[in-house]
């Protein structure tokens, strides 16, 4: 048997420090079944958030050598254990206790956005008819998992802070979820441009490239809604058309 | 003792698909609700749901209809189910999935335009609305984006210790928060338990660390009857290899896909065993099962869409015999289907999207390409809280209960896809009772001597010195998986009963470290009494039922016996603290829908 040594953050908001632990690595294991087995064995405080350890949840988010991932979801195989492999939490959201941290902001934020608006029923019995091509798009959105480390690595939200102007790469996909549901008549366009801060995306895909679902952020529903701001809010005949109303 | 105190006319406790949807309910019926969940919001064990949530509409097959359904659950549940509670669930399941249609969920569609349904196991016709194997994403999602804006307080990371009664009424909750460790007195005038399951008391399983059986406990300790507690359905296929996710599901839509089972001599088994109560509606050969998956509406089903308790039986049986995979499961292969299908691959990956990935990144497997290994693994409870079949109330006024936690509906053997049409039909029945009920009931009194008792013990392990909590919830995954699992006889359960009372005893005395903020330990700890409670009674009420029926597969009792048929099994906590099980008679069939039942054989 193979053991790997692992720096783990222990800590909460007003500090903390990296403790280091060795566990048995077997057959197929994830940094989580590590995580676990240090929890059991050595440190039974250690505060970690996991649900279904299936990659459905998006509960078990962390940096696993400073790369955003969900843990039970990343092989040890693919992990290097030459040196210990360190595991600190999300740092986008506030520390709560070791490696778990504050999300509720996200919650707040969904709470912000315009619901679901349906359109009248398209038939007698109140139900309607949506083409397979037409709701393609919507449903890789709605892949999503909420496990946010599109808005961990997200700079505008990671680095420089602007949870009050920017709803991040999870909630402009929500909103193109919402927008481009074949169904939908609500319209978020001038949230977006306003209150949602979506000018802040400077399309550098980092989240695309994080998210554990494949979701294209970037190109299907970040530029897109870019796109449908512009045309209505910046484009110069529009603008005119607007003065005169 | 220092706690917070919340006030709400109906405090939901779980928020998966049914307590969302009891939420809701409530809510829209003009009480205020606080809802309480062990994890954050949207988090719950109902996104682990693949398959789908079956329902009548007809779209695919419009010979279906809910009489059809109802007599398919009442066959799959072996006839112990609660009949009315089948009938409800089949008249209302349609306009429960419509209904999340109008709240923004987008399922897969027929060519058409409407709601596209799938074959499952048990079900006569295609059923199962469905989006891709993430069903139960969507469902939640959308229950939770829609619940966000119904003025509930939803209260996270939080978990209940024990239910507040005041005389014979349920009067609320004490809870703990996992953030900070601080007490929660929750006030209400109802109460509806959704906790889900009980998985975490066997090894493998499919259940996530949330499922210690606490809504089964605390109705228990409350006073509540549970019934058909012996009936614990193991899902014929859960991964098996890497041993790290041993257990995790691999949906039944694999098979109603076209996914056939094989042993390792690559032959397909499950031709060789077809139950007589299944052999008009099934396949006798290969191409007509493969008919059947492709829609052909005149062919029977295959074998390996038989009920999930027949399918995980004669896996186990291969296995025994030697005939099992490298790992100990038997083949699951998909990937056959590029012999009929050209565009086989992507055909694959668009309906089975999560267990492609799931294989792909969990165990280096192709499943367009290779078979996957597959075995049981604990899944889900078909026993839970007896609850009346229309107003979802408990034995216990003032106590609702609500999808899994709730028994009666499923019977011995759930059919797939009916545990997420289960969670709305009888969430939002829960829901609309429990608000009734708080409207026309005063808050009763918060009890301060039973708050401080509970608070008391619940901070007695960070005091001890001794074990901790993890290595006696280990070990009694083991022996409920060794003993009580499967395949079950009489001296094994004994010798589990005798294990399971030794086991309390340690969990009593375990110790933790730390202090009381996010303490894995101590949470771990607090669960210990519930998993114990329903490792008792499932093992009580298994070694009660000398018969083999549906989930429950006794070695030393094969074969149903007509006595046992008319037999629901009920355990209750007696004056002296102590498990009871008592028989009660399964409820006649109304003649309309014995009548159903016959014309549906």
């Amino acid at each position: 048997m193979e053991t790997a040594t692992f720096r783990i953050w222990r800590g909460n908001a007003d500090g903390g420090e990296f403790k280091e632990y060795s566990t048995e690595i077997t057959d197929g294991m994830v940094v989580l079944d590590a995580v676990l087995q240090i929890q059991a064995a050595a440190a039974n405080d250690l505060a970690v958030r996991w649900n279904c350890k299936a990659g459905k949840c998006g509960s078990c988010s962390a940096e696993v050598n400073g790369n955003p991932r969900l843990m039970c979801m990343t092989r040890m195989d693919t992990v290097p254990t030459d040196q210990p492999v360190a595991i600190e939490p999300m740092q986008t959201f506030p520390s709560i206790r070791d490696l778990v941290t504050d999300v509720s902001w996200n919650f707040t934020v969904k709470q912000g956005i315009p619901p679901f608006t349906p359109r009248p029923a398209d038939a007698p019995d109140g139900t309607w008819r949506m083409q397979q091509r037409d709701v393609n798009r919507v449903q890789e959105f709605r892949k999503c998992i909420e496990c946010f480390l599109c808005q961990d690595v997200c700079h505008v939200l990671r680095d420089h802070r602007k949870h009050d102007e920017f709803i991040g790469p999870r909630f402009l996909v929500y909103a193109a979820a919402l927008e481009m549901h074949p169904l939908d008549v609500a319209d978020r366009v001038e949230e977006l441009a306003e209150a949602d801060g979506i000018g802040y995306c400077n399309i550098t895909k980092c989240c695309t490239k994080v998210c554990p679902e494949e979701i294209t952020i970037t190109d299907n529903a970040i530029i897109p809604l870019k796109e449908r701001v512009v045309d209505r809010l910046y484009d110069p005949i529009s603008k005119l058309l607007r003065m005169f109303r | 003792m220092d706690y917070q105190t919340h006030e709400h006319d109906v405090l939901v406790i779980g928020a998966g698909g049914a307590g969302l949807r009891a939420a809701i309910e409530a809510s829209t019926a003009g009480v205020s609700v606080g809802l309480v969940c062990k994890s954050l919001l949207g988090k719950a064990h109902t996104v682990m749901a693949e398959g789908g949530m079956a329902a009548s509409l007809g779209n695919v097959d419009d010979r279906d209809a809910w009489s059809v359904h109802f007599a398919d659950t009442m066959r799959g549940g072996q006839y112990m189910s609660n009949a009315r509670m089948a009938e409800l669930h089949a008249k209302e399941a349609p306009d429960r999935v419509r209904e999340l249609e109008a709240w923004g969920a987008v399922f897969d569609r027929t060519p058409d335009g409407r709601i596209l349904q799938r074959n499952f196991g048990g079900h006569k016709y295609p059923r199962l609305a469905h989006v891709g194997d993430r069903t139960g994403l969507e469902m939640i999602r959308t229950l939770q984006d829609h619940g966000i804006h119904q003025g509930i307080d939803v209260h996270m990371e939080c978990t209940v210790l024990t239910l507040l009664k005041d005389g014979e009424r349920v009067i609320g909750a004490f809870a703990y928060d996992r953030e900070r460790g601080r007490f929660q007195v929750f006030h209400a005038r109802a109460v509806v338990l959704a906790t889900g399951g009980i998985g975490k008391a066997f090894r493998i399983t499919s259940n996530s660390w949330e499922y210690t059986g606490d809504g089964h406990a605390l109705a228990y300790d409350a006073g509540a009857d549970l019934i058909d507690m012996e009936f614990v359905q193991f899902h014929p296929t859960g991964m098996v290899w890497p041993p790290s996710v041993r257990g995790i599901l691999v949906t039944e839509g694999v098979r109603g896909e076209g996914g056939v089972l094989k042993n390792k001599d690559g032959h397909r088994f499950m031709f060789d065993d077809i139950p007589d109560l299944y052999k008009n509606q099934t396949a006798d050969n290969e191409e007509e099962g493969w008919r059947y998956t492709q829609g052909d509406k005149e062919a029977r089903r295959p074998p390996e869409l038989l009920t999930r308790d027949h399918v995980a039986r004669c896996i186990v049986r291969e296995v025994r015999e030697g005939r099992g995979s490298e790992h100990g499961g038997v083949y699951l292969d998909i990937a056959w289907i590029k012999e009929r299908l050209s565009n086989g691959a992507e055909y694959i990956k668009k309906k089975l999207p999560s267990m492609y990935h799931q294989f792909k990144q969990l165990a280096s497997i192709d499943i367009t390409a290779e078979a996957m290994e597959v075995g049981p693994t604990t899944h889900y409870v078909m026993g839970g809280v007896r609850v009346d079949a229309d107003t979802q109330m408990s034995s216990v006024p003032g106590l609702f209960a609500a999808g899994e936690c709730a028994g009666g509906l499923h019977g011995a053997n759930r059919l797939g896809g009916n545990s997420l049409s289960d969670l709305l039909v009888f969430g939002k029945r829960a829901g609309e009772y429990a608000a009734i009920f708080a409207k026309e009931h005063d808050a009763g009194a918060v009890n301060t001597d039973q708050v401080d008792t509970v608070a008391q013990r619940a901070l007695e392990p960070f005091a001890r010195e001794g074990e901790g909590p993890y290595k006696v919830q280990q070990e009694l995954q083991g022996r409920m998986q060794d003993l009580v699992g499967i395949v079950r006889q009489d001296g094994e359960m004994r010798q589990a009963l005798d294990e399971i009372a030794k086991l309390r005893e340690r969990a009593d005395r375990v110790a933790v470290i730390g202090n009381r903020e996010y303490n894995a330990g101590w949470h771990t700890a607090l669960d210990l009494p519930h998993l114990m409670t329903v490792s008792e009674a499932v093992t009580r009420a298994a070694f009660e039922r000398q018969e083999s029926r549906g989930a429950h597969f006794r070695e030393d009792h094969l074969g149903k016996d007509e006595a046992w048929a008319k037999v629901n099994l009920i355990i209750r906590k007696v004056g002296d603290g102590s498990m009871q099980v008592v028989h009660e008679p399964v409820p006649e069939l109304p003649t309309e829908l014995a009548k159903i039942v016959e014309d549906n054989r």
